[in-house]
């Protein structure tokens, strides 16, 4: 047993190192730069954190904005096992940049935005089309709609770059976003896309929910489902075409993604995952602004997506729920407990081979019962005694209950006891096939549960194998006593 | 508008390429024509094995390998790229893995998740050490196929075989073919049936990481000439077009590498004409191919849908099964 979590702790441990090494890179590379132009840093994070510029705040701004946006859209979006459609429709507004910006050659946001609204509800209708029609699955129609459309986006922005007229700078910041190049005019219509997003799924909230958790619900109530997935598909082209500035069409569905998986991971409340997804956005947003403002030529839209990993790895690490270490954590101890409980079962055994007669147990008897070496039970009976269980004599040989120890003891060997005896009379299970059931089930066992036992066994007081099951009065006799007891009091030797 | 799309000056575009100036034009076709064979081939697994965006993720992913690579060999080797990439390959197949076996997180979302992350930190990366690494974001994107034919000649003895990137990945080409006729058994069963390779002993979990390893192989010697993204274009379009066409995995494996000839030859004179991007160009007439098989096919084209729903009132959707 001992082996097993020796090597799966090592294991945990190894996982954990690979990971901090993994984290620690990043800074390594940040203080390297910070070698080249030391200056030059901390004067753009005080500029940064003054405010006074008003790119600064556009830059800060916007990338909130569509942090909120897009952790409030993707919340549903992950609950919907849509993550990667998110992905496709990202792709797919490339084509419509590239023709917004043909409208009349410049970087106008609105015809932008219209532009790749279209093209993204295009693809997106274009999967389902592939879906309905063909034998392809969706990942295929998804990666093919999303390849195909961003192809003839590159085709037509290198088409643009070659263009003689029309100011084409920025187009190229839309690949890998550039927060630093957003405008008042973007911010704006950022302000409004939030609005309506946050209006949106404040109105339609119950609708929303039952779709995406209760399909089959929502068609019997006559829910228009199919519409419902359109106006959400609506809202997140909205959301993505907003995000396309500042984290770059690449990287846009990990604001979608990332967050809102990591509000998954922390509640199992759809309105406490909006509000979290959203504040992971929102700090998301604000690191990747940050971070890409202090070098020279830094995009934003990776700072950004590394900024919403660093908060999923820390919920998917440490989430008092789902989180991996908390849950191996929580196993460990219960291991351990188990551990714990079946010693003290086996000073039971001991004493109640000897009539309860004698003072402690002493190792070798211990080892003899549980058939290992004097060694693992010595470890076995040095871990009760740091939780006050047992008390240790003539150098650690002899172990006596201590009070609180008899008492478990007894309810542990109790618990045991009425299961097999319950499944012998109420399951009519074979009396030597219910041990190994009980086995498991004694650690189990509330209070409550061994009250209803007692109840429906009509207080018996001998197990299917004829032994005695400690009652409440052995436990509250070996309760009483102070120091190590002279005669413990088993079943049937009441005072 | 109107300087946006060149006239189609004929000879420009389709006789000089196989005349004059076939010496670079011939090494981009052929390289085309090899990205395309061999990512189709592996492609036709994802799809079959519904892993399509498995294969995203990886073409995305092996970007931080390759920066790394860059970084620690200090040039543009081969080796060390190549070991980057499969290393950033490898490793994002199991990323997902962890997230969604240790969470609850879904499949989805934890690909969605692992590879954009990955992704962020190569092009972090490039932009950090964008004078060291030989290695720009356009790059990133559109690949540099059009230069193929630049590359520092290769040579066995004093025989002069054509550009090293051909050659390599004509190597791969080769490589990616060999093993799916080795293995063709071992691959078909376990992509159909994982309880049959089972019980004939096949050890699925193997034939899943191998073709992972080839996948990233294969991808990482695509980047150069079509960049990250555009990849999963190639390991899908090929497939999918021909999975329209037959039903039997044979014919679709040829009927891809036609695919990939094809996409490859009208997709540079499609560039060449139009002046944009090759790898681009390469993507959009696959695209064009695809829509054309999607709307004639025999079996399940958008005509014969049509014709039989109104002869024969609604069908049910090909894709009922799988709803979202």
């Amino acid at each position: 047993m001992h082996r097993v979590y020796a090597s799966r702790l090592t294991l945990h441990a190894l996982r954990l190192i690979a990971l901090v090494i993994f984290g620690l890179t990043l800074p390594a590379h940040a203080a390297k730069i910070g070698d080249l132009a030391e200056t030059n840093i901390i004067e753009q994070a005080i500029r940064f954190f003054t405010f006074q510029d008003p790119a600064v705040r556009y830059a800060l701004a916007g990338s909130m904005l569509l942090g909120i946006t897009c952790g409030l859209l993707g919340s549903f979006i992950v609950v919907r096992k849509m993550a990667l459609v998110g992905d496709a429709l990202s792709h797919a507004v490339l084509p419509g940049v590239a023709i917004g910006f043909l409208w009349n050659m410049t970087k106008d946001p609105i015809a932008i935005f219209i532009g790749a609204t279209l093209a993204g509800l295009s693809g997106a209708a274009l999967v389902t089309l592939i879906k309905q029609t063909t034998k392809l699955k969706e990942d295929s129609a998804l990666g093919l709609v999303l390849a195909s459309f961003f192809a003839v986006g590159i085709c037509l922005l290198t088409m643009i770059q070659r263009l003689p007229t029309g100011n084409k700078s920025g187009i190229e910041k839309f690949l890998f976003g550039q927060a630093a190049a957003i405008s008042a005019a973007d911010v704006r219509l950022m302000a409004v896309i939030t609005a309506l997003v946050i209006v949106a799924i404040f109105v339609f909230y119950k609708e929303f929910l039952i779709t995406s958790f209760d399909s089959t619900f929502a068609q019997v109530v006559r829910f228009p489902a199919q519409l419902i997935h359109y106006a959400l598909m609506l809202l997140l082209a909205f959301a993505v075409v907003i995000a396309l500035q500042a984290v770059g069409v690449v990287l846009v569905s990990a604001m979608l993604i990332t967050p809102a998986a990591a509000a998954y991971l922390l509640t199992d409340r759809m309105s406490r995952m909006l509000w979290l997804s959203a504040l992971f956005g929102l700090l998301a947003g604000a690191i990747g602004s940050f971070f890409s403002f202090l070098g020279p030529n830094l995009p934003t839209g990776p700072f950004m997506v590394l900024g919403a990993t660093t908060v999923f790895l820390l919920a998917f690490l440490f989430g008092p729920r789902h989180g991996v270490v908390m849950r191996w954590w929580r196993q460990r101890s219960r291991a351990r407990r188990t551990g714990r409980e079946n010693t003290l079962k086996a000073i039971y055994h001991v004493l109640e081979a000897r009539d309860f007669k004698g003072e402690g147990v002493s190792l070798r008897e211990l080892s003899e019962r549980r058939r290992e070496t004097i060694e693992e039970a010595k470890t076995q009976v040095a871990e009760l005694r740091r939780h006050n269980l047992v008390t240790l004599h003539e150098e650690g040989n002899l172990a006596f209950l201590t009070p609180a120890g008899w008492q478990l003891a007894c309810a542990i060997v109790r618990n045991h006891r009425l299961w097999e005896l319950y499944l012998t009379n109420a399951a009519h299970i074979a009396a030597d096939h219910v041990h190994e059931d009980a086995e498991k089930i004694e650690h189990v066992l509330g209070e409550e549960v061994v009250r209803q036992l007692e109840k429906r066994l009509e207080y018996a007081t001998t197990d299917p194998h004829g032994r005695p099951i400690p009652s409440l009065a052995d436990m509250r006799q070996g309760g009483a006593q102070t120091g190590p007891p002279e005669e413990l009091l088993g079943y049937g030797k009441r005072v | 508008m109107s300087n946006l799309i060149p006239s189609f000056d004929f000879h420009r575009v389709v006789i000089s390429p196989w005349t004059t100036e076939l010496d670079s034009f011939g090494w981009v076709v052929l390289m085309g024509f090899l990205v395309a064979t061999a990512c189709g081939l592996v492609g036709n697994y994802l799809i079959l094995r519904r892993m399509a965006l498995v294969g995203d993720a990886i073409s995305h992913s092996v970007l931080p390998g390759l920066a790394v690579g860059f970084l620690v060999a200090n040039s543009r080797g081969s080796t060390p790229m190549f070991v980057g990439a499969l290393v950033a390959g490898v490793f994002t197949t199991i990323l997902i893995e962890i997230i969604h076996k240790k969470s609850r997180v879904k499949q989805d979302a934890a690909i969605g998740i692992s590879f954009t992350s990955l992704f962020a930190i190569g092009v972090i990366l490039i932009s950090l050490y964008a004078s060291k690494v030989d290695l720009d974001q356009e790059c990133v994107l559109y690949g540099e196929i059009g230069n193929i034919w630049i590359d520092t000649p290769f040579q066995v003895g004093s025989i002069i075989l054509g550009p090293t990137a051909v050659v390599r990945m004509a190597c791969v080409t080769l490589l990616t073919l060999g093993l799916i006729l080795l293995f063709y058994k071992e691959l078909l069963v376990s992509s159909f049936d994982p309880g049959l390779a089972y019980s004939l002993g096949i050890n699925a979990t193997a034939v899943h990481y191998a073709l992972m390893c080839l996948l990233s192989v294969v991808v990482v010697s695509a980047f150069e000439s079509v960049g990250a993204i555009l990849v999963i274009a190639m390991l899908i379009l090929p497939g999918a077009t021909a999975s329209l066409l037959s039903q039997r995995l044979p014919i679709v494996l040829c009927l891809s590498a036609v695919h990939a000839a094809l996409s490859s030859v009208l997709g540079i004179h499609l560039a060449l004409w139009l002046n944009c991007s090759i790898a681009g160009a390469m993507v959009v007439t696959g695209a064009a191919l695809f829509g054309l098989a999607w709307i004639f096919s025999p079996s399940q084209g958008l005509i014969r849908h049509w014709t039989r729903s109104r002869l024969e009132g609604p069908v049910p959707a090909a894709g009922e099964t799988d709803e979202v």
